[in-house]
């Protein structure tokens, strides 16, 4: 890139939220941390918590990256740069589920 | 569909053939998400560790207890950390404000929610420091040993806790700088207040993680 044409960030035409979306998202932030301490409190037990916990950790982490971090508002370029290696991490988890199971079941 | 003659034309209907900007963000932008990319496999990694050490062991402390706190003489499990919680996230909030009036170069308000956005880190920062006092000093955590569970508790405790809160101190004063950058007009006379939006990049990130270090270690 030649000198003196680099840009700092704010490109033309990109799309924001308003101040309003962000509100919204930070609030519904809110209200899924809380339901996930009450599955706790609740004591909600075995697969039924793992689940909802799950469900809401994902909800959580998909509206941050989403609305706040900026993810849905991106060339889809990026977005599949970012989220594609994720699957590794994934993969990782997965890897490790034969040896958790085995030491579960000789339980 | 109009073609723009910019450096760095984003069309947003255009997902491919990027020409000089696949991507579509500055390089500094991007230098910041391969950062937080890489920072999530540190994250996951430590996790995925954890999840297999305690499902190997079996059985495990309960953090309701340890992390509860005593109000008027009843015992609210968790209580500390649900506070943490609220403080983190609030604190996420504050800074997508601090991000949003930085688009419109409000120059008073950017530096207001950056401010605020510290503050709540600080607190955040300072909530755990009570909570490691309390387990070291009260109770005798150690990463080898603890009276609650097996040992291995202290270690992952210490592990996740530590580097996250490593990385709440940093985002405090990395968003002092942006701040004093902000205040000393530095944008302005860029024409960019980007930076602001990187440094949200990051400070949502460690919200983020704390999300999954939250469910996994405190709630589960």
């Amino acid at each position: 890139m030649a000198e003196g044409t680099h840009v700092h960030g704010e490109q033309v035409g990109a799309v924001h939220a308003p101040i309003r979306t962000y509100l919204i998202v930070w609030g519904w932030l809110f209200v899924l941390s809380a339901l996930a301490y009450f599955v706790d409190i609740a004591h909600v037990g075995g697969w039924l918590k793992a689940v909802l916990l799950t469900v809401l950790a994902l909800m959580k982490a998909g509206l941050i990256v989403a609305f706040f971090m900026h993810l849905r508002f991106e060339r889809l370029a990026l977005v599949y740069a970012i989220l594609a290696p994720l699957i590794l991490l994934v993969a990782l988890a997965v890897g490790v589920v034969p040896d958790g199971l085995a030491v579960l079941m000789r339980r | 569909m109009a073609t723009e003659t910019t450096a760095h034309p984003v069309e947003q209907a255009v997902s491919w053939g990027g020409g000089v900007s696949p991507f579509g963000v500055s390089w500094q932008k991007l230098m910041m998400w391969i950062f937080v990319l890489s920072d999530a496999f540190i994250f996951g990694s430590f996790l995925v560790s954890y999840a297999t050490t305690r499902t190997s062991i079996g059985t495990w402390v309960d953090t309701g207890k340890v992390f509860a706190l005593h109000i008027a003489g009843a015992e609210i499990p968790l209580l500390l950390i649900a506070i943490m919680t609220f403080i983190l996230v609030s604190s996420s909030g504050t800074m997508a404000l601090a991000v949003a009036n930085a688009y419109e170069r409000k120059k008073r308000e950017t530096i207001r929610y950056l401010m605020l956005t510290m503050f709540l880190g600080l607190t955040f920062v300072g909530c755990q420091v009570y909570e490691w006092t309390h387990l070291i000093v009260d109770y005798g955590v150690r990463p080898w040993w603890n009276p609650f569970g097996p040992p291995q508790f202290g270690a992952y405790f210490f592990t996740l806790t530590g580097f996250h809160g490593l990385h709440v101190l940093s985002g405090v004063v990395y968003l002092g700088v942006i701040a004093r950058q902000v205040a000393r007009g530095v944008y302005d006379r860029r024409g960019s207040y980007a930076n602001v939006e990187i440094a949200g990049l990051y400070w949502h990130f460690v919200d983020l993680v704390w999300v999954f270090i939250f469910t996994m270690f405190y709630l589960f």
